[in-house]
């Protein structure tokens, strides 16, 4: 099974630095050969939206949904069931600040 | 016993291990229910030609499995799954061990922490016991389009999130074994005091026993399944005296005893004290044992329940522990010296009705007529039944 993690918080960074910790837990989990890709995003103050409404672009500054949670990174999984991934998540230092969100990838060559 | 009476039998006593064989083998839910319901159905037809099969269980399982392999092959589905879904061992010639029992994998997967409570709830009555959309809608109070789309989502989320069919390994076993016991507790709550306008619903808390019963066997070792069984069968074991001939509710000191399941108390009693030597105390068997000390009947010792309370309450810390604490506390050393462990759990508790029935009663026994009464009054407010509420309706009328 393979799923996207969306590393999420409220904008705000926390008052510890996780860089070292989040440095090794991808560290691990490339080494198992779970964690395929995976960045850290900018800001929502840098993030801008396009909508296509009767052919024409409306690009806007912000995001598409004004709300609380803010993805601030995402990791692309390659995991055996939900378990393990949640494991892995619960693992990621920011799930201890935020929360991590487990979405599965839609498979088009499922039986 | 008669044909439909062995389909009857069949559908109460196998259907949960018959599915969970099916889902075992195809991987799909939605599918394996419904060649499990057509197995049932061809059965009665069956059965009547060729009488009822030595065991009715396999006999099923056959069936749904022909019936998915089947529905798999006209889907055009690769044959690597059909063979493993072939591969099955035909029942007569084999032993019955051979046939393993899924219904652990099942309800580990109904339980799992990623489904919401109340769709962990319907799909273990769904898939375990059996009932059909229509009564769990009923027995939860939902219309019936509503309950089938909580559990056909809960299905595809079972398949589309991942999550395994298994018994989890031991890592994760002690959590996941509290959610479903968890979820089976909550079960026997709403048939032993239901939120509905119905206080007792004997069905609903019948089919949880029957489950609890399912699990201790198949974890004999694990006390604290060993506990709820043994809890939920002393506290049924008062069921026919808790409610009188019109439909009223008695408290448990003018229970007729005589009306005590006396059979039930024997048995839970048995299993609790088996449960509680293997030494690894936990909430159920803690509560248990309360429900154990209060089936003993008029001589209750109090200080022993107050005592129970009391290690209760170091592993589950819970401000309606402390509030059946301070009840004990009022029969030891009177409702004064109960009261203010009462009122210190207001902010806590002061949206439950029992709190406020408890405050009452209090104040009662302490002839404070006015203010019990107000507070029954807020109590009776707040009760979910109707038979509470006409309890606590005659208790505003007597403190008048």
């Amino acid at each position: 099974m393979r799923y996207v993690m969306f590393v999420c918080g409220d904008g705000t960074e926390p008052d510890v630095d996780l860089q070292a910790e989040t440095e090794a837990w991808v560290a691990e989990m490339e080494r198992r050969g779970i964690r395929k890709t995976g960045d850290r995003l900018r800001p929502v103050a840098d993030t801008t939206t396009v909508r296509v409404r009767s052919g024409e672009a409306l690009v806007t500054d912000g995001p598409f949904a004004e709300g609380t949670e803010v993805i601030g990174g995402f990791d692309l999984l390659e995991c055996a069931d939900l378990d393990e991934a949640l494991e892995v998540a619960g693992k990621h230092p920011w799930a201890a600040y935020g929360g991590i969100e487990l979405r599965p990838i839609w498979e088009w060559l499922d039986a | 016993m008669t044909v439909e009476e062995a389909v009857a039998a069949a559908f109460r006593d196998e259907w949960g291990q018959v599915l969970a064989t099916v889902i075992g083998l195809t991987g799909d839910w939605e599918l394996a229910e419904d060649c499990v319901a057509d197995a049932f159905a061809s059965a009665l037809d069956a059965w009547r030609r060729d009488g009822v099969p030595r065991r009715p269980g396999a006999w099923l399982t056959v069936a749904a499995r022909n019936q998915a392999r089947g529905r798999l092959r006209r889907a055009g589905v690769e044959q690597r799954k059909l063979a493993e879904v072939a591969s099955m061992p035909d029942p007569e010639p084999v032993p019955p061990t051979e046939f393993p029992d899924h219904r652990l994998e099942l309800i580990f997967t109904c339980c799992h922490p990623a489904l919401r409570p109340e769709a962990r709830v319907a799909l273990t009555l769904r898939t375990l016991v059996g009932m059909t959309t229509a009564e769990i809608a009923r027995a939860f109070l939902v219309p019936e389009p509503t309950m089938a789309q909580r559990l056909v989502r809960a299905q595809r989320k079972i398949r589309n999130a991942g999550i395994p069919y298994r018994v989890p390994p031991a890592h994760l076993l002690p959590e996941r074994t509290g959610g479903v016991l968890a979820v089976l507790y909550l079960l026997y709550r709403e048939g032993y005091a239901s939120s509905t306008d119905e206080l007792v619903r004997p069905d609903v808390s019948g089919e949880a026993i029957r489950l609890a019963r399912a699990l201790v066997s198949l974890m004999p070792d694990e006390p604290e399944a060993v506990g709820l069984l043994a809890l939920m069968l002393l506290q049924d074991a008062r069921r026919p005296a808790r409610l009188d001939a019109d439909g009223e509710v008695v408290l448990l000191a003018d229970q007729d005893r005589a009306l005590w399941d006396r059979t039930m108390i024997a048995e839970g009693t048995a299993m609790l004290e088996a449960a509680l030597r293997r030494g690894q105390v936990g909430a159920y068997q803690l509560q248990a044992a309360i429900a154990a000390e209060h089936d003993r009947g008029p001589e209750t010792d109090w200080r022993e329940i107050v005592r129970l309370y009391d290690e209760l309450l170091r592993v589950l810390p819970s401000p309606v522990v402390r509030l059946h604490r301070a009840v004990a506390v009022a029969s030891v050393d009177g409702p004064a010296a109960a009261l203010p462990l009462v009122e210190e759990l207001k902010a806590e508790l002061e949206r439950h009705h029992l709190w406020h029935a408890t405050r009452a009663d209090l104040l009662r026994r302490m002839s404070r007529g006015a203010e019990a009464r107000s507070a029954y009054e807020v109590a009776l407010g707040l009760a979910p039944s109707a038979a509470e509420r006409r309890f606590l309706g005659r208790r505003v009328a007597e403190s008048g």
